[in-house]
């Protein structure tokens, strides 16, 4: 079967062709999926039944086998050993994932957050005995105040895209305590796609600002919108430096619109790397804004996770944020506020998780601010504004820059115009990067630009390792300008595995294992 | 069978008081390979620019929007389990919905095929 582009719509081992009698590639072993390494009528641990233990199952015990393929422990070691080595990480190389953040992940926040003082806690320690617990997320949360200029943070949220809800329903919260009914929320064509889901999971109807010729948002369509739904207008979302990489150049007149109708300014922080140290956020008239522990502030992502997602808030937010919360007394003691009416100043709408956030993910991002200290916070932001920009300037004579206007912020955006009638599309060109050992960029989003490319380097890069990756884009928009089309359309040719068919596997997703049918050779 | 356009891409074939409603060939092409589709219910009321199905390919998700205002009386049912009918044929077998039309005065300001086609090469 072929796809629309007369692709195979079943992906292939790269080693088809055999090239050894094992199909392994000298090291780099081949894996088969655990139901096919073990068989289910054997057993992989023997374990004597113990000679008291009476079966109360009764008629609940099992009547059929369960089918579990049953391995020895170096047998399931060694499959996800092998996994795990055909994974690609930051720890492995360069990852440009633009809007993601991937930045290098000390292993002193490492260390940190593995001394057992962090590590071992309980959730419902006494709090006399986790004092030093609570002093580190009361001090990363003032550290975030100041870093953000904010007036108060709620540290719970686990991830971006719940600090956004967060965020939002604090906003929801602000907007009932008024007394009114405010609908609306719009959101810049060029959004992050949580930010319309979050509005429109809070029940808000979404209203897109389209973007202008030189991808920012203008105050004067904000004006327009708010005029047009006036009394309305519950919020702004906005990210700044929005995704195609700038910093929008009329957010305070954008943020003054916005209150001037009655409405808050929720500002999208996944890109507060890229002013960190630079802009204070409430300076430029912010609500509430979250902050990806997991990009910013160097905690592990992308399968290392978890993420957390602290939410910082304005004063007029401030009484809304949810519980917990963490103060401390005049006694120099940090107290746990987990239920309302023990603090006559909150007004919470909730809880976002059961206890107090991500513990090992606070203790990471403290450890990264206290050895970069303020100086250093600036540094990491201006050097992964610099290195976006070298990237840009160094293949921007062969790629084409959509928005040339506008330097570029921590990432660096390209549209598919230098592939024009080269019949390589975006989708090739970052499948044939996996072959050169990159992870690709971010593809086809932000959704304003035609077959968007967008490369966040981070700071965490040399230039020389920028100058090898800046080669690789040349060498490849070179070869597509040539018409070398099989690198572009066999790609990834040299991956564990050739190219997935993404259409078949979401038309018909295969979501359950079942054992292969005999394979037979064909006729004769 | 004369099809009617929109700037955001959707077709309209109106005969007599109701419209069958598509995505063009030009925007399916843009989605690239279409792998869902979810329509309204039967007995909906839309209004002209109302959001009314959404269309997710391998690389985006759109909001389809109502060109004309109307009740929708029929829906493809057969794109559920085989959306592909988007890409094979976008302005035939891919249509989306028909809508009985409450103010059929509204198709007169939708695009003819040459002005839809200028249009998209403008694009």
């Amino acid at each position: 079967m072929l796809n629309r582009d007369d692709r195979p719509t079943r992906p292939e081992p790269a080693t088809r062709r055999r090239e050894t009698f094992t199909g392994n590639r000298a090291l780099q072993l081949e894996e088969p999926l655990l139901f096919e390494v073990g068989r289910t009528d054997v057993t992989g641990v023997d374990i004597d039944v113990p000679e008291h233990a009476g079966d109360r199952l009764g008629r609940h015990r099992r009547k059929a086998p369960i089918g579990l393929p049953a391995l020895s422990e170096p047998e399931a070691l060694r499959h996800y050993v092998r996994l795990s080595q055909k994974n690609y990480a930051i720890d492995s190389g360069l990852y440009p994932l633009g809007s993601c953040t991937m930045k290098h992940n000390p292993r002193l926040n490492e260390a940190a957050a593995r001394l057992p003082g962090f590590a071992d806690l309980h959730p419902l320690a006494p709090q006399a005995t986790v004092q030093g617990a609570l002093e580190l997320i009361h001090e990363l949360g003032r550290w975030l105040i100041e870093i953000t200029g904010m007036h108060s943070v709620a540290m719970s949220p686990k991830a971006g895209a719940h600090g956004e809800l967060c965020g939002m329903m604090a906003i929801k919260a602000a907007v009932r305590a008024r007394g009114e009914d405010r609908t609306i929320v719009l959101v810049p064509e060029s959004a992050h796609g949580t930010n319309p889901a979050t509005a429109a999971l809070l029940g808000f109807t979404v209203v897109a600002v389209p973007a202008r010729e030189d991808g920012t948002v203008a105050a004067a369509e904000v004006r327009r919108l708010a005029g047009e739904h006036e009394g309305r207008i519950a919020a702004i979302m906005l990210t700044n430096p929005n995704t195609c990489g700038l910093f929008e150049p009329e957010v305070c007149e954008i943020a003054a619109a916005v209150h001037a109708a009655g409405g808050y300014f929720y500002c999208d922080g996944a890109n507060l790397n890229a002013i960190l140290g630079k802009v204070k956020p409430g300076a430029l008239g912010v609500d509430a804004m979250h902050i990806n522990l997991h990009k910013t502030f160097s905690t592990p992502h992308g399968g290392g996770g978890p993420g957390a997602g602290p939410v910082v808030l304005s004063e007029a937010l401030a009484p809304h944020a949810p519980l917990p919360a963490i103060l401390r007394g005049t006694d120099g003691g940090y107290r746990l506020v987990e239920h309302a009416e023990d603090e006559a100043a909150l007004a919470p709408f909730g809880r976002m998780t059961a206890f107090h956030g991500q513990m090992g993910m606070f203790v990471r991002a403290y450890a990264w601010m206290l050895s970069h200290g303020a100086d250093g916070m600036r540094q990491a932001a201006e050097d992964a504004v610099l290195n976006a920009n070298y990237v840009r300037a160094g293949v921007q004579d062969l790629m084409s820059v959509p928005y040339p206007a506008h330097p570029a912020m921590h990432e660096a955006l390209f549209d598919d115009g230098f592939l024009d009638g080269t019949g390589v599309t975006t989708l090739d060109f970052a499948k044939a990067m996996i072959d050169e050992g990159f992870h690709p960029m971010t593809v086809y989003f932000p959704l304003v630009v035609h077959g968007a490319m967008l490369v966040e380097p981070t700071e965490s890069e040399s230039r020389a390792s920028l100058d090898v990756f800046v080669a690789t884009l040349r060498d490849l928009a070179m070869a597509a300008k040539r018409g070398q089309t099989e690198r572009f359309k066999d790609a990834p040719r040299f991956a564990p595995r050739r190219r997935l068919d993404e259409t078949r596997a979401a038309r018909q997703p295969v979501l359950k294992w079942s054992p292969p049918e005999p394979i037979e050779d064909a006729a004769e | 069978m004369v099809l009617r356009y929109t700037k955001d891409h959707e077709w309209v074939n109106a005969e007599g008081d109701v419209a069958t409603i598509g995505i063009t060939a030009y925007a399916a092409d843009q989605l690239g390979d279409v792998v869902y589709v979810e329509l309204p219910e039967v007995g909906q009321k839309v209004a002209k620019g109302d959001a009314t199905a959404t269309v997710e390919s391998v690389k985006a998700a759109s909001d389809v929007y109502a060109p004309v205002s109307g009740e929708v009386v029929e829906v493809n049912s057969e794109l559920g389990d085989t959306p592909q009918r988007v890409n094979e044929a976008p302005e035939s077998a891919g249509w989306f919905m028909k809508l009985r039309l409450s103010k059929p005065a509204e198709l007169d300001a939708l695009m003819d095929d040459e002005t839809y086609r200028d249009f998209t090469d403008s694009l």
